[in-house]
């Protein structure tokens, strides 16, 4: 069958200087983006004592630009859910999540925010992934904290990759 | 030791109160019924200095009756010592006397082993869940709740 | 999404008592309420009229669990209740189990877990202080005590593999001896500690700004702390000397030289300052146990006792009593009699109780931990009301509550 115009599917025809602009914009963005993180640590249980590692001196997520938490969701953009997410918490996790703005991301620190950990009971939701979606899982109970630099740096690469409309839906 | 323990004084002071008697690990044990709880503990608290209430749980004896049994500790701070106090309840009436008048702690303690194993204190009046959630039905730790029996709050997202 | 979330809790008032009053509803996500707790507030203007705590966000089933695995299963478990001090939690668990087995431990065991249970409440309160000194804006404290608290919980890694959870202790001992050169790491780490808490005590014994945040804010009476439930830390900023390693001394307490600090008031600067005391006479006591440790060397860790200790890899894997042994102990669990028994501690927060009840299995038929935190969350209205709204934060933060054992 011949590959024509007319049978491949596109939304609208953009010109080969759009595009070109359009990934180099995402690229600016993206660099900006992944740079400055404002992580809102939603932190409930023990992955919280490595939190404070991680944001301490020895390990520093200051030089990636993620360290200044900012405990409004709407002035957040990075939602790290350090911590057993319980059945009592998850209609509060689901509400902050709702309240952040695009472009937001969710980090599932720990193996508890990834899977429920080692509680397999009645009142441990097993997976934040179950109510919200995740971007980065950083398995560990808890993850050291070169871990969790690995996951942010990976959530980095992440948002380095994506696309970022700003304008409209396309651009 | 030099000197009398004292539970040389307790014990006998209150036996009476008392279905037995014991010394286990080094607390000593009453096991009572269930009427006889407030006189037992505002003894041990007035005449005796058991001044901190430790802790106040149960015990499902699945199969047996009376099923359930709630235990309590008590600490005397002068006298460095422990006392358990136990009793049985059955599963149609699982229902013990409250201790908030006496102790403040009482209070949330109370309400954590009401909603864990359904047992009611008279004279508590606040018996919201502390550990769990309105609208859980149930009580987890009764050995018939099963383990991974989830009540979720939030429905699960659709698998992507 | 439209849906309405439903309301896990519900309040104990819903309405304001008067005209002016208002209600205000903090956490349970919130920065200064660690971990996660609720507090329904009722606000005139600044000052604080009713509070309601709500805790149970971090309830993950502990007990619940510990009627499915097996004794030793439940230590990784154990350890997750007070995380800022995982290793109290292993020993005071341990020590219940023993108790109820009649199991002896070592003298070298009892040396090394005192000073290991120290080292942890060390630990513990370099959390608190620092999270509590974070929330009122002393972010230089904070990034101190936070460094001087990894070098701990590296050099813990070293012994036990982990930095927070530890799983460390075992039924009847611990999981291995100490690697070479860990005691001289300790002494060195024992010298970075005085210089960094010195720097942190330069900065907020005598500030102004501290002093009035802190003096004569959440002040708790001795009656009112007893009756609550308080121990503790808290309890001894009322002023009573009560420890329970000095009350009812367990592992190796009774032979080493303590005092216990007390506070004056009961007031946040008291329980701060007892916990900056309280980290002191640690460390006096570590460096007594050092000295104790290196007498005992070469000796054993683990009791000699099939009925709990793992028997050493090579006989189980040349003779079939060791292998039977072994995988009785791993499968089905060591044989506990039957009976209950209640053995505390003195945790970092206060008494830390496990009330064990066996049936005679491997696998408990009841584990209840008396958690400190929880009794304490029992009585915090007693601190936060007639205060102001900004004073909720440093009285929460003097009070350590530990999400994982306050909620088990």
């Amino acid at each position: 069958m011949k590959m024509d115009r007319k049978t491949i599917p596109i939304a609208h025809e953009k010109s080969g200087a759009f595009e070109f602009i359009s990934t180099k914009k995402d690229e600016l963005i993206g660099w900006a983006r992944k740079f400055s993180l404002f992580p809102y640590p939603f932190v409930t249980a023990c992955c919280a004592m490595e939190f404070m590692a991680v944001s301490g001196t020895p390990y520093d997520t200051d030089r990636f630009g993620a360290a200044l938490p900012r405990f409004s969701p709407r002035q957040s953009d990075l939602l790290m859910v350090v911590g057993t997410i319980t059945h009592k918490q998850a209609p509060i996790l689901l509400k902050v999540w709702e309240q952040m703005c695009e472009p937001k991301w969710v980090l599932a620190f720990g193996a508890c925010a990834t899977s429920g950990g080692f509680y397999q009971n009645y009142a441990a939701l097993p997976g934040i992934d179950k109510i919200i979606p995740v971007d980065v899982y950083v398995p560990g109970c808890p993850p050291r904290p070169e871990m969790v630099i690995d996951g942010i740096m990976q959530l980095q690469d992440k948002i380095a990759r994506q696309r970022h409309p700003i304008l409209t839906k396309d651009f | 030791m030099a000197g009398a323990h004292p539970f040389d004084r307790v014990r006998p002071a209150l036996a009476p109160l008392a279905r037995e008697t014991s010394i286990a690990h080094g607390v000593l044990v009453f096991a009572i019924e269930p009427a006889n709880l407030l006189a037992l503990v505002r003894r041990l608290k007035d005449e005796f200095g058991f001044d901190l209430f430790l802790d106040v749980t149960a015990v499902d004896w699945l199969g047996q009756t009376p099923r359930f049994e709630v235990v309590w500790h008590f600490y005397s701070t002068q006298h460095k010592v422990r006392v358990r106090v136990k009793t049985r309840v059955a599963e149609a009436d699982p229902t013990v006397d409250s201790l908030v008048a006496l102790y403040g702690s009482a209070r949330f303690m109370e309400r954590e082993c009401h909603e864990m194993y359904g047992i009611a204190f008279r004279g508590n009046a606040d018996l919201r869940p502390i550990l769990l959630y309105e609208g859980f039905v149930g009580h987890p730790l009764r050995k018939d709740y099963p383990k991974q029996h989830e009540q979720p709050l939030v429905p699960y997202r659709a698998a992507e | 999404m439209d849906m309405k979330l439903p309301n896990p809790i519900r309040p104990a008032f819903t309405t304001p008592q008067r005209d002016d009053t208002v209600i205000v509803n903090i956490g349970p996500s919130h920065p200064a309420t660690h971990g996660t707790i609720q507090i329904v507030t009722e606000l005139d203007g600044e000052r604080v009229v009713r509070v309601d705590v709500h805790c149970g966000y971090l309830h993950r089933g502990f007990e619940k669990e510990c009627e499915d695995h097996t004794w030793h299963n439940l230590i990784p478990y154990v350890d997750r209740l007070n995380y800022c001090s995982g290793l109290i939690n292993d020993f005071a668990y341990c020590d219940a189990v023993e108790t109820l087995m009649g199991v002896e431990i070592t003298r070298r065991c009892k040396l090394l877990r005192t000073l290991l249970a120290e080292y942890s409440r060390v630990a513990d309160h370099l959390t608190c202080v620092a999270a509590a000194l974070m929330e009122l804006g002393a972010m230089t404290a904070f990034l101190y005590l936070v460094t001087i608290r990894d070098a701990i919980y590296e050099h813990l890694a070293d012994l036990t593999g982990a930095r927070v959870t530890y799983s460390y202790g075992r039924i009847g001992g611990l999981a291995r001896d100490l690697p070479d050169g860990w005691l001289e790491r300790l002494e060195q780490i024992l010298g970075q500690f005085d210089e960094f808490v010195g720097r942190v005590h330069g900065l907020m014994d005598r500030n102004r700004i501290f002093i009035e945040r802190m003096r004569d804010v959440g002040v708790i009476s001795t009656a009112d702390a007893i009756n609550w439930g308080y121990t503790g830390p808290i309890l001894r900023s009322t002023g009573v000397p009560r420890d329970l390693r000095k009350d009812t001394p367990y592992l190796a307490y009774a032979e080493l030289d303590f005092d216990v600090p007390v506070g004056i008031k009961g007031d946040n600067y008291d329980r701060y300052y007892v916990r900056m005391r309280e980290m002191d006479e640690s460390i006096y006591m570590i460096r007594q146990l050092i000295d104790l440790l290196r007498e005992t060397e070469g000796q054993p860790i683990c009791v000699d006792d099939r009925r709990c200790t793992l028997p050493p890899k090579q006989l189980v894997y040349r003779e079939i009593e060791s292998l039977i042994n072994h995988f009785k102990l791993i499968m089905e669990g060591p044989r506990v009699p039957a009976g209950d028994c209640y053995v505390a501690h003195e945790a970092a927060n206060g008494e830390l109780g496990f009330y064990i009840v066996s049936d005679g299995s491997g696998t408990p038929y009841k584990v209840h931990v008396r958690s400190p935190s929880f009794v304490h969350m029992g009585g915090a209205h007693r601190m936060l009301e007639g205060y102001q709204l900004a004073d909720i934060v440093p009285t929460f933060g003097s009070i350590n509550m530990i999400g994982g054992e306050c909620d088990r």
